[in-house]
């Protein structure tokens, strides 16, 4: 009964990301940018511009310059949460690949550097004048989400230890459409329903900065503008 | 606002972040624009009765003609980065003068309508409905934004508010809410081919002056042509070079600098104007209209280059837009840019060693140099990233023996606006610009006590008029700024140019 439940959700949610997820990141690629605005002083090449992205992306390279703190929390937040995520593969694959054996014992420990970005820019949020004014209450929930599957997910690992191997063929077992048991275990309960939760509402919140950032003409256009001429579609049709 | 009620504020250091003064600059606007001024562009004269739709009409019309805007409407997580880096928040301490704040005004609505959290959960994410009191507040907060970009080089996305700024002063114009300065501006371009509706008999007895003063300086005969057919240069520049200090000095530069490169060149009358105030309102038609003066101009006196002298705004227009919204430009000798930078020329002679420069000219100046934001952050010079920072100082250091630059976060890609670019250099915001230039002022006043900086250049006519403007609030002269054209023209000696000495200058 509840595999059933997990399983219809999962289903559900997994549907929700992919179809939202892919529906934005074709509008981003269709609409045009009429015009060349690169933040400039910017890469003149091809080559530069996909390692300027590749800096915000790893680095954060643009934040790095803004803010020490928030560089620090956000960067330790997302790098242990790449760890994680990585160190999760093994409950999907069969056997486990290689380089994921290798990360596991790291992205165990990820969890709470994990964790401690995310308090530290909460902290942030709730201390600091400027930011408690920009924020929404969406904001304040989007880290409870996250410290919320943080929190459950160590726990199921260091307190109320689940058992794991059932996790792992009900996982298994739903990537080839058939639904097992899950154990009823409320640790392990709640960080998949705080997963699911987080899969349903990526395609619909600020989520979207992690496929956005690659579509952002300040950072992904060429400074090349007197050189080649960038002209939008329906800018075209003016010429006519 | 009278500027007489401003408290110029005092900060500690340039960079200085004030506490949040909520409302602080709730009753700040610009003068609308009147029905004639609006009518010239294409816009309503007055608010239309179904401004509602129309508003929501074209903020669709933008997300799906701008992909900036859609963009950066959906990925802004408010991790507060932006928050400190506006010189207008920095000196006046509004909330809603923070950028990611200044884009949650438009945000917040773009939510209400376009995303499902916003249509069905407003309360969560801070969506609110379009409201006339939301149209007065966008009309007051996004002119209360220069279009610099500096918050977009330090957010982690590269999220530009001036692009919001644009879109939300482009919905304006289209439902009948114009802002007067801009606009009566865009329409005298239209009608006159210059910001300041100077006429081509006006233009030419204005450039004969000044080949006179020239010749009673120096007793050189330096020309300043006016569309002459077949010349090899057009020189298109801000028309405030005509008639403005520090401006025309800077006029007066380039014509020595041409005179000794022994090249020929010409202004139009028709394209009088570098200045485009098509970009500070958002809008890609008005824009286009005037840039196209430009290639009209360019192909009646068959030039074969184009040179844009020392302006902001204009140099972004014409290095990052001109390509698309004028070209192709195959008519012109391919062997150049199109367009050059005046100091991309200049440099270049001075390399050649075409000119002839006593940098001992200018020792009477300390200096200091002001990287304007357009140039800074939304263009390029010569052939390299980075170009816009080192040739205006390479020329400097060719024709002036003291220059210091400000303290490394105030200048460059991290330079602050001078308060008042983006349309905003009207008396009616003066408030607002001497507040906004309280960071650069700070920044000045501390070159001036470590090095007795006594002068600050620009290559900005909105810099310059904007800094003759406020500086005297800050303890300066207003002629404390100069243009950079100014430099090279104390500096060089034209050939034939009786010595150095001026007596003897006088006595020839």
């Amino acid at each position: 009964m509840l595999g059933t439940v997990y399983a219809i959700l999962f289903y559900v949610a997994t549907l929700i990301l992919l179809i939202g997820v892919v529906r934005k990141i074709r509008i981003y690629a269709r609409v045009p940018a009429p015009l060349k605005i690169p933040t400039t002083p910017a890469p003149k090449t091809r080559g530069g511009v996909i390692l300027r992205v590749i800096r915000e992306v790893v680095l954060f390279e643009s934040l790095y310059k803004s803010n020490k703190w928030i560089w620090l929390f956000g960067w330790v937040f997302h790098m242990a949460l790449w760890l994680v995520l990585a160190r999760h593969l093994r409950y999907f694959t069969q056997p486990v690949w290689g380089w994921v054996e290798v990360v596991q014992p790291l992205g165990t420990y990820a969890g709470f550097a994990m964790l401690a970005g995310l308090a530290g820019l909460w902290a942030r949020r709730i201390l600091v004048e400027r930011i408690r004014y920009i924020s929404n209450p969406s904001d304040h929930l989007m880290l409870a989400l996250l410290m919320g599957i943080g929190a459950s997910g160590a726990m199921t690992r260091f307190v109320a230890h689940t058992d794991i191997v059932a996790v792992k063929a009900y996982m298994l077992g739903l990537m080839r459409f058939r639904v097992g048991d899950l154990p009823n275990d409320p640790t392990l309960l709640v960080h998949l329903g705080l997963v699911i939760v987080l899969m349903i509402v990526f395609p619909i919140s600020k989520l979207l900065h992690a496929p956005g950032v690659f579509f952002s003409p300040s950072r992904n256009q060429i400074d090349n503008p007197r050189e080649v001429r960038h002209v939008a579609p329906w800018a075209a049709k003016m010429e006519n | 606002m009278p500027d007489g009620d401003t408290q110029v504020p005092e900060l500690a250091f340039p960079l200085d972040i004030p506490c949040l003064k909520r409302g602080a600059m709730e009753g700040t606007k610009p003068f609308v624009a009147q029905a004639e001024h609006q009518a010239k562009l294409g816009f309503p004269g007055e608010l239309v009765p179904d401004w509602k739709e129309k508003a929501l009409a074209k903020m669709q019309e933008l997300a799906e003609k701008n992909r900036a805007f859609q963009v950066y409407l959906d990925i802004c997580v408010k991790c507060g980065a932006c928050t400190d880096k506006c010189h207008y928040f920095l000196g006046t301490g509004d909330p809603k003068n923070m950028p990611v704040a200044r884009q949650d005004l438009l945000r917040s609505v773009y939510r209400r309508y376009f995303t499902f959290a916003g249509k069905h959960f407003p309360w969560l994410v801070g969506a609110r409905d379009l409201t006339e009191e939301v149209l007065n507040e966008w009309y007051s907060y996004y002119h209360q934004c220069s279009e610099c970009r500096r918050c977009s080089v330090f957010c982690p996305y590269g999220i530009d508010t001036a692009e919001i700024t644009m879109a939300a002063r482009e919905i304006l114009d289209s439902v009948g809410v114009g802002q007067k300065y801009s606009n009566e501006i865009i329409g005298k371009v239209k009608d006159i081919g210059n910001n300041l509706g100077l006429n081509p008999k006006a233009l030419r007895a204005t450039l004969e002056d000044l080949e006179e003063d020239i010749e009673d300086d120096t007793g050189v005969s330096v020309r300043l042509p006016l569309d002459e057919k077949g010349a090899d240069i057009l020189l298109v520049t801000p028309s405030a070079d005509f008639f403005a200090e520090p401006h025309i000095e800077g006029l007066i530069g380039y014509a020595k600098v041409f005179h000794e490169a022994g090249v020929s060149w010409t202004l139009s009358s028709y394209a009088s104007e570098a200045a485009n105030f098509g970009l500070f309102i958002g809008s890609y038609e008005n824009m286009r209209e005037i840039s196209l003066r430009i290639r009209k101009a360019a192909q009646d006196l068959g030039v074969k280059r184009i040179i844009f002298g020392e302006c902001g705004h204009a140099w972004r227009v014409a290095y990052s837009f001109l390509n698309t919204l004028a070209g192709p430009w195959d008519f012109l000798d391919q062997s150049y840019p199109v367009p050059q930078h005046i100091l991309e020329f200049t440099w270049d002679e001075i390399q050649k060693g075409t000119l002839t420069l006593d940098p001992s000219r200018n020792d009477h100046i300390r200096l200091t140099y002001h990287d304007s934001c357009n140039v800074a952050r939304a263009s390029g010079m010569g052939d390299y990233p980075g170009g816009q920072f080192e040739i205006p100082r390479n020329v400097i250091r060719a024709v002036c023996n003291n220059f210091f630059d400000m303290e490394p976060d105030t200048i460059r890609e991290a330079t602050l606006c001078c308060g008042g670019g983006g349309g905003l250099l009207t008396d009616d915001l003066l408030d607002l610009r001497i507040k906004g230039s309280a960071p650069r002022m700070k920044a000045l006043q501390n070159v001036t006590e470590e090095h007795g900086v006594t002068h600050m250049a620009a290559i900005c006519a909105i810099c310059k008029t904007q800094f003759g403007k406020v500086m005297p609030k800050y303890g300066y002269e207003m002629d404390a700024i100069l243009s950079v054209h100014q430099l090279v023209s104390n500096a060089i000696i034209l050939t034939g140019q009786e010595g150095e000495d001026e007596d003897e200058a006088e006595d020839a």
